[in-house]
Order: C-alpha cells, then sequence, then structure tokens
C-alpha cells in the first residue's frame, strides 16, 4: 500500500463579507496517492474551487481555513508561513486554471514568463533554462515552439494558451497539479486534445493530479476518485466506477440523471433536481440538501448527516440519513417537475 | 415536438445564401483591409412547430446566423425571408411588426436584463413597445407569463440581480414569449447555467414548444442538449454548413468527418467507456479572416485529399446533406 501524500482533514474554510462570515467549504476530507487523479465535482458555488486554492492557499485577504489541517509530505500547509508556502507553490504543487486568458500576463511574451519560473524554481542559467522551456513546450504538443516562445499570449489561440500554462505548471515536476476547470473554457474538440494530453503527461510523470469540474463526462475520462460536493460539504466520496455505477446520494443521482446523454432517449422528459444551490448566508438547517430532495424526510429537515462508510464498500462514503436507515426506495415516477 | 416535418409543407423561415462579413479596418481613415467571413453562404429552412439546432463550435458563426436572421445585425448577402416576406425589404415599421413573431433569446441571462428595472416592468415593455396590450390588461398578462415560465406575480417587483441564472433565464424567455411570437431563435440559451438547472430550462423550453406551437432556432456549441430538443440539426463550421440531417440521422450516421470528430471529442460520463477508441482532432480553427483555399476543414482532416485543398464542396443531399469531397458512409 502507497502512502497517502496528502491528506485534508475536516477543512473548513471562511470568508468575510459585508454580511458577516460565511462558511464556504466545510468538512472536507480526503486523501491522494503519489501518481493518483482525484476528481470534485459539483455546480457552482459548491465550494470545490475554494478546496482547491486552500490546498494552495491562495484564499486571498477575506478568506481564511478556520478548522482542520493540510498534510503535504509530512507537512501541515495551514500552519507554513507565508514565505515556505511560497517554496512549495509552482515547486511541489502547481495550479491550471479556467481562464488561460486571464492567468497569462498580456504584457510579456510565453518565454519571459516560463523562465522567470523556472529560474526562481530550478536554479538553471538563462540558455538552459530557455532551452528547457523550448523543450517543454514541444512536451506539449506546440508547434514551432522556437518561434513560439517569443510571442505575447495574445497570439495563441484558447487550446494553446491552455497548453502553454500546462507546460508552465509542469515544469517544475510538481508531485500535485491541481487543474481548476481546465477546459471549461475550451471548445470541444480543443477539450478532447487537452484531456488527452494531461492523461499522458500523468502517464509519464506519475504526477497526482486534483481535477475540479462541473462536467461528469470530465471527470469520469480523468479520475481514479471523485468528490460531489453540494453546498460546500462532501456529499458522496468513491472511486470512479462505483460512483458512476452506484451513485447513492440522491444528489448524485439527480446530476447524473440530468445530462442530456447522447445515447439519451430524446422523446423522455430530461431529469431536472428541483429548485436551486441554497445561499451560503442562509444554508438550510438538517441536510443542506434536503429542500430539492424528493426523497427527504422529518429527520433531513432538522438534522444534517454525517458522511458514512456504506457497508459492504469501506472507500464508498455518502451524506445522507436514508442510506443511514436503508429506507431508500427505488424511485418511481413522482419525479415530477417542481420549479425553482 | 412535431414529427410531421414533411417536405409539402411551406417553411416558416428560409435562408437563402446568407452573408455576414465584418469589415476589418486599419489605419487612420480606416481603411477596410480585409474582411471577416463570419457566415459565409447558408441555406436552411425551418417549418412550423420543429427545432433545428446550429452546431458548431466557437467563431463558427452560428450566433451571428441568429442575430441576422432576426435582423439585429443584418447580412451582407443573401435573403432571409420569415412567413413569406424578405426581411430585409421591409421597413422600419414592417420589421417592428414582424418581430413580434421572431423573437429571440440570449446567452447570458446576466446581461441581457436592464438591472436598474424591475421584471414586471422588463416584461410589460414588449407589450407597451409594440402597442400590444390596453395599459389596464398588461399587469394581468405579466402575471400570467410568469407563471407559464414557473415563476410567479410575487416576483413582479424584483430586480434582476435578485434572482438566480435559471430563473433570470426563464425571465428571458418570458420577454420573449409575452408577444406570442411563432418563432424564437434561442442564442445558446443553457450554455450559461448549471448542469442541474440546463435540464429544468430545457424542459420548459420543450413544453413551451408544444403549449404554443412554437418553432425554435436552436444554437449551441454542444451536442447533448441539442440531441434532446432538436429534431433536425445542422452542424456550422467556419462560417459554413458542413452537414445537415435529422437528429437520429447526425448521431447514427455522421457522415462528415468534422460531425465525427465533434462526436467522438465529447467526453462521455462513464468511466468503463474511457479507453474507447476515437478520434481525437489535431489543431484549431483556421481564422475566419484567412479561410484555408478549398474546404474549409481540409487543415485538420484526417481524410483531406489534393481536391479539398483546391475545391470548395456544396453541401448536397436532400434528406441528409452533407457539404465533403469524400463524405463517410
Amino acid at each position: 500500500m502507497e502512502k497517502n501524500f496528502l491528506e485534508v482533514d475536516k477543512l473548513q474554510v471562511a470568508f468575510r463579507t459585508d454580511k458577516g462570515e460565511v462558511v464556504s467549504v466545510d468538512e472536507v476530507t480526503f486523501q491522494l496517492k503519489q501518481g493518483e487523479t482525484i476528481g470534485i465535482v459539483g455546480e457552482s458555488g459548491c465550494g470545490k474551487s475554494v478546496t482547491s486554492l486552500s490546498v494552495m492557499r491562495l484564499l486571498g485577504r477575506t478568506g481564511m481555513i478556520k478548522k482542520g489541517s493540510i498534510q503535504f509530505n509530512g507537512k501541515d500547509l495551514t500552519k507554513l508561513s507565508e514565505a515556505q508556502m511560497r517554496e512549495i507553490r509552482g515547486n511541489e504543487i502547481s495550479m491550471i486554471f479556467q481562464e488561460p486568458m486571464t492567468s497569462l500576463n498580456p504584457v510579456f511574451t510565453i518565454g519571459n514568463q516560463m523562465l522567470e519560473l523556472i529560474h526562481l524554481h530550478m536554479n538553471m542559467s538563462k540558455s538552459e533554462a530557455r532551452a528547457y522551456a523550448i523543450e517543454m513546450l514541444k512536451k506539449v504538443g506546440i508547434p514551432r515552439a522556437e518561434q513560439l516562445i517569443d510571442e505575447y499570449p495574445h497570439k495563441l489561440s484558447g487550446g494553446m494558451r491552455q497548453r502553454v500554462m500546462i507546460a508552465m505548471a509542469l515544469s517544475c515536476k510538481p508531485s500535485l497539479l491541481i487543474a481548476d476547470e481546465p477546459t471549461t473554457a475550451l471548445d470541444v474538440t480543443i477539450q478532447a486534445q487537452i484531456l488527452e494530453l494531461m492523461k499522458r503527461l500523468r502517464q509519464e510523470s506519475n504526477t497526482a493530479i486534483m481535477i475540479i469540474s462541473h462536467d461528469l463526462g470530465v471527470i469520469a475520462e480523468m479520475a481514479d476518485k471523485v468528490l460531489v460536493m453540494y453546498a460546500g460539504q462532501v456529499v458522496e466520496e468513491a472511486d470512479v466506477f462505483t460512483l458512476f455505477d452506484e451513485p447513492k446520494h440522491p444528489y448524485t443521482k439527480g446530476l447524473m440523471e440530468s445530462i442530456p446523454h447522447l445515447e439519451h432517449d430524446s422523446q423522455k422528459k430530461l431529469f431536472s433536481i428541483p429548485g436551486t444551490v441554497p445561499n451560503l448566508h442562509m444554508m438550510p438547517k438538517g441536510c443542506r440538501f434536503h429542500d430539492r430532495c424528493p426523497y427527504a424526510t422529518e429527520k433531513c429537515v432538522t438534522e444534517q448527516p454525517p458522511l458514512l462508510s456504506i457497508p459492504d464498500n469501506h472507500n464508498h462514503r455518502v451524506r445522507c440519513w436514508l442510506l443511514d436507515e436503508q429506507q431508500q426506495q427505488t424511485p418511481t415516477d413522482s419525479r415530477s417537475e417542481v420549479i425553482a | 415536438m412535431n414529427k410531421n416535418t414533411t417536405e409539402n409543407q411551406t417553411p416558416i423561415l428560409t435562408v437563402e445564401k446568407l452573408k455576414k462579413y465584418y469589415p476589418i479596418k486599419k489605419g487612420i481613415i480606416s481603411r477596410t483591409v480585409g474582411q471577416v467571413k463570419a457566415v459565409d453562404g447558408l441555406d436552411f429552412s425551418i417549418y412550423p412547430g420543429e427545432t433545428l439546432a446550429l452546431v458548431g463550435e466557437s467563431g463558427c458563426g452560428k450566433s451571428t446566423t441568429g442575430r441576422a436572421i432576426v435582423q439585429l445585425d443584418p447580412p451582407t448577402e443573401g435573403k432571409v425571408v420569415f412567413r413569406g416576406k424578405e426581411m430585409a425589404s421591409l421597413s422600419g415599421a414592417e420589421l417592428r411588426k414582424a418581430r413580434t413573431d421572431l423573437q429571440i433569446i440570449f446567452q447570458d441571462p446576466y446581461s441581457s436584463l436592464n438591472p436598474r428595472k424591475r421584471i414586471g416592468d422588463l416584461l410589460a415593455e414588449p407589450l407597451l413597445a409594440h402597442q400590444l396590450a390596453e395599459k389596464s390588461e398588461v399587469s394581468k398578462k405579466v402575471d400570467d407569463i410568469l407563471e407559464i415560465v414557473g415563476l410567479n406575480k410575487y416576483h413582479r417587483s424584483r430586480y434582476p440581480h435578485e434572482f438566480s441564472g435559471g430563473q433570470r433565464q426563464r425571465i428571458g424567455i418570458a420577454r420573449a414569449l409575452i408577444l406570442q411570437p411563432k418563432l424564437i431563435v434561442c442564442d445558446e440559451p443553457v450554455s450559461a447555467l448549471d448542469v442541474s438547472i440546463q435540464a429544468q430550462v430545457l424542459n420548459l423550453l420543450k413544453d413551451l414548444q408544444k403549449d404554443f406551437q412554437l418553432t425554435y432556432l436552436f444554437i449551441a456549441h454542444g451536442l447533448g442538449a441539442v440531441k434532446y430538443i432538436s429534431d433536425r440539426i445542422a452542424i456550422m463550421y467556419l462560417g459554413k454548413i458542413v452537414e445537415l440531417a435529422k437528429t437520429q440521422d447526425i448521431f447514427k450516421n455522421p457522415r462528415h468527418p468534422y460531425t465525427q470528430a465533434l462526436l467522438h471529442a465529447y467526453p462521455i460520463p462513464n468511466p468503463h467507456l474511457r479507453n474507447r477508441e476515437r478520434i481525437v482532432m489535431e489543431g484549431d480553427v483556421p481564422n475566419p479572416a484567412n479561410p484555408p483555399k478549398g474546404c474549409g476543414f481540409h487543415t485538420r482532416c484526417p481524410l483531406a485529399k489534393d481536391i479539398c485543398r483546391e475545391q470548395i464542396p456544396g453541401l448536397t443531399g436532400t434528406n441528409h446533406s452533407v457539404a465533403c469531397h469524400f463524405p463517410v458512409g
């Protein structure tokens, strides 16, 4: 058994706002082994990005880690000083963002931006660093890398920019790569290219990846295990096959059924989860999903369910009272449309 | 959904050789130095009660087509015939009148609603502008339409920022629907929404189509939603339609190499299929200001031959048309 090199334990993150403090991520726990890929899936505002930003400690001035720990290679990231953290960012953990347009500096050339980082972290001479940068660009499939390295970001297409971001993120050989919606801003055919690239690089370098996406398709393609988040909490956790074969939480099920599959029968009504995600300022009492859940009971309204393993699979954890009581019935046609 | 989209019906909308070029200007006197051929010669018809989807990647000209049809961006060349009238020949007053039957829903419900107006006023505006209702009836009509799109009359006095994305898109739909149009151009109406909310809005659009005998031109970049809502699909690439067929035929028997690649590119939410064989297209979409000679797709096409680099293939075939020198299957 390989050891976990990243262990996030009962993480709670809060932000100060004008209307008081809001907790945007609560009780998030997960582990990651070397070379493993974890997918975090959920709708906007569920806390998936905040979870990843906390690992990088990039929460800005208003955000703070209130509780919990993040053990990374034996160090607790929540306790490190800013200077120590800077050593880790880029070197050991690096990140790619959704918008390759805004994460590259428009007034510097690609080469400028790559060399800065290689120079800072890898102790190479100028000419070595340049050769290395070109090598990295070639690795991520950038044609004419020798010329493009001297171009400005606006000359590149969205897909090319994302490749540059990946090249930058991987150039210091991090052990963990965080990809926050890496393909959301891209077209489907370009998305397919980038996902293939990430798979290939993962094989070559054995980098662990934390991939965040709202798209269950992307998660199914990439992840080994998956966290499903809803309203700041993990509602279900399992390996990717179990999750897609036997989803247990009503939210996970609803999410899966509401995707219009390509092989979906178009005559059937599309399943949709009624209502909307609750506001962080006004989190419902009890289970956070109860007001949208077709199976909610008295208990769900008043008491918050814990994240518990299901009896026959220790690694499959679900946050739902129904499972606890084993009274989850097979859904009938009562899934009528209720509208927000 | 209307299954009887037979050939002997008269189309509600016909588009002939539609072109939209944007000039590229340079210098102090803004000389035109080139043209972006955003839409380059489209021909298609939409029959009453059906949904035709326009699908393609960003920059393929699908939204421009939608805007050109509604005359928000009048076309450079070509004809748009809506219910027997050519849109370009209409006078200002006539065009206004035609627009009550031809509405559009935009992608971004955040920027398409005036943030300073209450929902009630936003919805009453089209009625008053087109003088379709007496002042006394307006408020009743607004209440009714809110009900129809799944909101309620208590929402009238609220401002757009008080609504979620899905609710705002419902308001956008209500605003188009209140004029009782015949055809609605839906420009990526669900792309900005979360998955669970997308399904709600798609179901709503489908229900409304049945209840009000609407015809949709549904513009989208993803094939998932389109499969669910449309009767026929037109796949666009670089300002041209490359394939046009019934929805089932596009999915079961795609004939253009681009359509095939598009279907392969879609991530499937089933981890057991992650190692399937598939075509991953290389490269990017060419710049529409400087399109390649011959077939626009030849730079990325695995089947391209010499003729593809020379001649532009026309859209041929009656029921399942495809623009390719070497169609598959």
